[in-house]
């Protein structure tokens, strides 16, 4: 069975859809990007499939054993976080909190966690200082590791190389890229469709049309060839 | 003047005074920084406004413990203006300030149309202001700010974690399981209990002061949320004292010398933190 089965699903605000009849397909191991323009509902879908805005109609099944307190997300940055005191540490450990219930301090397990995901983000360094002096490229290792916190198994990413130089976004697609290889199933939004081509297994573009399948096939569409030709780029 | 301090402290209303104010100053200063950080710095404001309109229907009412009305209508507002944060209709601060100038507004009506008080801009004006009711505290009264102070200290250590969680990015809490409307359900109802526990205190215009304050001042100076919330705690006493003091020596109004000694107290910070190059 499918990590995450999605049919016949309306999304959108107070009965105003901006999408209709989504059907998709999540397996274990996939890399899947979003791509599609401004306006075309990427974010909705995030927030759809995190449950933080119920579906008009239609169907989100989360399955292979995997319950909703095992998802790992990415939000882009909110404007309360740019001058928030909080180190380093506390963001990254704070990513335990869902599957901690009631109880009301970390323990042991959960203090390993969040060192286990410092170091695979490199960031072991940056343990007592400030978030809101980090540069924009350790601020998303900080928040990457706080979402690896909270999975083991998916990973949720809302457009996670904005705003970021050539540089570091390459980095950080590497990065991703990795913990794909690690197991990590990856959903990510992005517009960037000439580094979705690069490294997802799996494309889903939304807008005026929409398409799903292999990035392979999406290659070969003419919703693909229009878009990477746009783009300029030689895929 | 040590001696004379001395003097004061063995009657038992300047201890009561002293103890009280520390207590609410302490718990306000807990949930200010949360409050700060979640760009709520005026629900304090709002909830006085409140708590002041319940007051003045209350004393219309001839209610023999004016908590009864005054608590419950307080805490039904907090928990309509906090309940869903980030995706209100109305945006939080067009909602507080309606709120707030609506009931300022009912509330002074009120008592002026109904009043049986001869001297009805002396009651208004120490309910805005802080009445000298902190002086006349009886031990009862202590007990239960006192009780009422160690729920919400016990409240905040309990849930410091989650409070963190939610404070610092709800959406990825809610997406991971966290319940996050519960605990800012949570927030809202102790809130609004420290408002009016402080009413006495301050009175109803200055309550923002030891909610904001305090948790500004630390935030110039540290930038872990441990440090600057522990800092802000022990600011925020430091200030309820020696603000208390001051008032009692040089009998100034309670409430408006210790949000002096509040501001003072951030223009020191505000330098320190310049120093130290934040």
């Amino acid at each position: 069975m499918a990590y995450l089965t999605i049919r016949d699903l309306s999304l959108g605000y107070e009965n105003q859809a901006i999408l209709t009849n989504l059907d998709f397909t999540v397996d274990k191991g996939d890399y899947l990007c979003v791509v599609g323009e401004n306006g075309s509902g990427k974010s909705t879908l995030m927030k759809t499939l995190l449950g933080l805005t119920p579906p008009i109609k239609g169907q989100i099944q989360w399955g292979d054993g995997l319950k909703i307190n095992e998802i790992g997300y990415l939000p882009q940055q909110t404007i309360v976080q740019k001058d928030f005191p909080a180190s380093v540490w506390e963001v990254v450990i704070s990513g335990c909190q869902g599957r901690m219930g009631l109880s009301p301090f970390y323990k042991k397990e959960e203090k390993l966690t969040a060192e286990r995901n410092l170091e695979r983000m490199g960031i072991t360094h940056l343990r007592n200082s400030s978030y809101r002096n980090l540069s924009g490229g350790q601020q998303q290792r900080v928040l990457l590791a706080r979402a690896l916190c909270a999975t083991t198994k998916v990973l949720l990413l809302d457009e996670p190389v904005s705003g970021l130089d050539p540089k570091v976004t390459a980095e950080m697609y590497a990065l991703i890229k990795q913990l794909n290889d690690e197991g990590i199933t990856i959903i990510m939004i992005s517009h960037d469709i000439e580094a979705a081509v690069r490294y997802a297994t799996h494309i889903l573009h939304i807008g005026g049309k929409v398409f799903f399948g292999t990035k392979e096939e999406y290659k070969k569409s003419d919703l693909g060839k229009f878009f990477l030709a746009q783009e300029g780029g030689g895929f | 003047m040590f001696a004379q301090l001395v003097e004061y402290l063995q009657y038992p209303f300047v201890r009561y005074a002293i103890i009280v104010g520390v207590l609410i100053a302490l718990c306000s200063s807990l949930l200010g920084v949360t409050l700060v950080l979640k760009r709520f710095s005026f629900i304090g404001d709002g909830l006085s406004h409140v708590a002041f309109g319940a007051l003045a229907i209350a004393s219309v009412l001839n209610l023999s413990n004016n908590m009864l009305l005054v608590l419950p209508i307080t805490v039904i507002s907090a928990v309509l203006l906090l309940r869903n944060g980030q995706n209100t209709r109305i945006k939080g601060d067009a909602a507080i300030a309606m709120i707030s100038v609506g009931a300022l507004a009912f509330g002074y009506l009120i008592m002026n149309v109904f009043s049986t008080s001869s001297n009805l801009s002396g009651d208004v004006c120490s309910t805005l202001f802080g009445s000298t009711s902190i002086l006349t505290l009886t031990s009862g009264q202590v007990w239960g700010c006192a009780i009422l102070s160690v729920c919400v200290i016990a409240f905040f250590v309990l849930f410091y974690n989650k409070i963190f969680a939610v404070t610092f990015d709800e959406n990825f809490a809610m997406a991971t399981g966290v319940k996050a409307e519960r605990y800012n359900l949570m927030i809202a109802v102790v809130i609004a209990v420290i408002i009016v526990l402080a009413m006495n205190l301050v009175g109803a215009l200055l309550i923002s002061a030891l909610v904001v304050f305090p948790a500004l001042s630390a935030m110039r100076i540290y930038s872990s949320f441990l440090k600057v919330t522990i800092c802000s705690a022990v600011l925020s006493v430091i200030c309820a004292l020696v603000g208390i003091l001051i008032s009692i020596l040089a009998g100034t109004p309670v409430g408006s010398t210790i949000v002096a000694v509040d501001v003072l107290m951030f223009g020191i910070c505000y330098l320190c933190g310049m120093v130290r190059g934040r």
